[in-house]
């Protein structure tokens, strides 16, 4: 079962069989490498100067003692791990965590899960069923601003329609948006957000698996729960580390939502929220705390390191 | 027998539908409420009016055009340096390949909150905070990775004997690839193209770090953003400037939803 999904696809084989390194002829390979330097020469000095720099300084930021007057001359003191230390030791620092969790856990259980539902439940065509596919790329392709504000509205306590319909059954109306709540407010939108992804690529997941496998089972008399379990389920496998792999580092990054929902305000300060109200001294943070901000920053730097070498394996296994 | 399970079936997914998309339905219902009428909450708007929409064009215009202009610059730059390494990572002896591989996925993973943090300083230093060409280069890191392995994917696919026909005609590299291998790919740099203008279109994190003091050179998200940090917030003009603001996103389904797919399966883009 491959998936189907360019970048594995295009793994080192297929390169390989492009560029045939079984007989190089003495000229060649020194030609195309000239020439490849010159093709991929934007894309390095881009990757330099517009991805390794910014990094860098996010790193050296985290090293120093900035302030707002340091950050005006430049002349921080180095401190090492000070910061860090700072941070971590932060009574602040724990229960972020734990939010960060929560958000991302909550949300990637239930995208996947509707994402699965859906994707099955669209497996074979229905009149209808190509429209419908597409309306429900809607949430994922609309700016993330205009989603969150309208989530906003809608779980606004005293005029929002979800606490409307909440009172049609007699459910008492819920402050979605208060500090106890507001975790789970925008887990609730993000939820929304990351189904389409989630229901798309596991759809193209279970196109790839032969019909021929459920025609055989149902001649064994397997049900249709059975099938799934027995079928769709194992041989989904490889698509569902990759989505649920993608959708954790999508998921861990989010700002905006949160963000435009909350301002990161009681339990919904997550990692990247608090890295981005310290940077922009906004919302909990009221003074700009750059180097506190990049010490965050730092964090999910290197978890997003440790995730490209999840995806490599990942990518490697699904290639055997 | 058959027909009647499949109807029973369209008639769930109409449900499953209308409720996934209650949220965008309830966005253009209070843009088209009278402001005395929004709280009130009706369910289709009773009180009808367009004066929103007016607002919010009077209002946004300058910054709807300046997001169009971020995005199509975008776009280009974009495209402009993964296209060609695409053809160099797919068709061209790379040392190191396989390490650049790495880094481009990587590189996409990077939460964008770190990369501002970094840019900030970078921009402040060089004077670059708050202009166009600043926010389109930021907002192109979003997209370069992503398009880079599209493309780089998509060429893999080409027939050799294509490129080979070419070269042995004498073609340069440059040439190959301008007349034969671009031309071929052109679904990935639509794919690419499309995903890079929306992303560029709904940025909001590098706009509010980089870009905060621009006035009228601000993105339509901040002109948005505008109407939630004000103390009284105008929920009319507000959701008409999100309706107005999700065109783009509806232009795209309409027009180019297998593209859509297309970029989701790359397995690379973000939600």
């Amino acid at each position: 079962m491959t998936v189907q999904n360019p970048l594995i696809v295009s793994g080192d084989a297929m390169v390989g069989r492009t560029w045939a390194p079984a007989r190089p002829k003495p000229r060649r390979p020194r030609r195309t490498t000239w020439a490849a330097v010159g093709f991929l020469s934007p894309l390095l000095v881009y990757l330099v100067v517009f991805y390794a720099y910014p990094l860098y300084t996010n790193v050296s930021l985290s090293l120093h003692n900035y302030t707002r007057a340091t950050y005006v001359t430049g002349n921080a003191p180095f401190v090492g791990l000070d910061i860090y230390r700072q941070v971590i030791g932060s009574p602040l620092f724990l229960p972020i965590v734990e939010q960060t969790a929560f958000f991302v856990i909550v949300s990637l259980v239930f995208q996947y899960t509707i994402g699965l539902a859906l994707a099955v439940f669209f497996q074979r065509n229905f009149p209808l069923s190509t429209v419908m596919r597409g309306l429900f790329l809607v949430p994922w392709l609309l700016p993330i601003i205009v989603s969150a504000t309208t989530w906003q509205w809608m779980m606004d306590a005293d005029s929002g329609v979800i606490n409307r319909i909440l009172g049609i059954f007699h459910i008492a109306p819920v402050w979605w948006l208060n500090a106890d709540h507001s975790l789970v407010a925008v887990t609730i939108a993000n939820i929304w957000l990351g189904i389409p992804f989630n229901l798309v690529i596991l759809y193209s997941g279970l196109q790839n698996i032969p019909p021929e496998l459920y025609e055989a089972a149902a001649l064994d008399g397997a049900g249709r729960r059975r099938q799934f379990w027995s079928i769709t389920f194992p041989l989904l496998r490889p698509v569902t580390a990759i989505t649920l792999l993608l959708g954790f580092v999508y998921t861990i990054k989010v700002v905006d939502i949160i963000w435009i929902m909350t301002f990161g305000t009681g339990s919904s300060q997550t990692l990247a929220t608090w890295a981005y109200a310290m940077s922009t001294g906004k919302g909990t943070s009221a003074v700009i705390k750059y180097s506190q901000a990049s010490v965050v920053g730092t964090i999910l730097l290197l978890i997003a390191l440790v995730m490209g070498f999840v995806y490599l394996a990942l990518q490697r296994r699904s290639e055997d | 027998m058959t027909v009647h399970r499949t109807w029973w079936k369209t008639a769930i997914g109409v449900t499953l539908t209308v409720v996934m998309l209650f949220p965008v339905y309830w966005m253009i219902n209070v843009s088209l409420t009278q402001r005395d009428a929004i709280r009130a909450g009706d369910f289709y708007p009773k009180s009808f009016t367009l004066d929103h929409y007016r607002v919010a064009f009077h209002q946004q215009l300058p910054f709807l055009a300046t997001s169009l202009v971020i995005s199509i610059a975008t776009v280009l730059l974009t495209l402009l340096i993964a296209a060609p390494a695409g053809y160099a990572l797919s068709r061209l002896y790379v040392p190191g390949r396989g390490t650049l591989n790495f880094l481009l996925i990587v590189a996409q993973m990077i939460p964008a909150v770190v990369m501002s943090i970094g840019l900030y300083q970078i921009y402040s230093n060089l004077g670059t905070l708050d202009t166009l060409p600043g926010l389109i280069i930021a907002d192109s890191t979003i997209a370069v990775p992503f398009a880079v392995l599209l493309y780089s994917a998509f060429m893999a696919g080409i027939p050799r004997e294509l490129i080979q026909a070419a070269q042995v005609d004498g073609a340069s590299h440059w040439r190959t690839f301008r007349s034969i291998a671009l031309p071929i790919s052109r679904n990935a740099s639509v794919t690419a193209a499309l995903f890079t203008f929306l992303w560029a279109w709904s940025d909001f994190l590098f706009a509010s770090t980089l870009n905060r003091g621009g006035g009228n050179l601000r993105p339509i998200t901040l002109g948005i953003y505008d109407y939630i940090g004000s103390q009284n917030q105008e929920w009319g003009p507000l959701m008409a400037t999100a309706v107005i603001a999700s065109v783009p996103t509806a232009i795209l389904l309409v027009f180019a939803q297998r593209y859509v797919a297309a970029g989701a399966i790359a397995g690379a883009v973000k939600d």
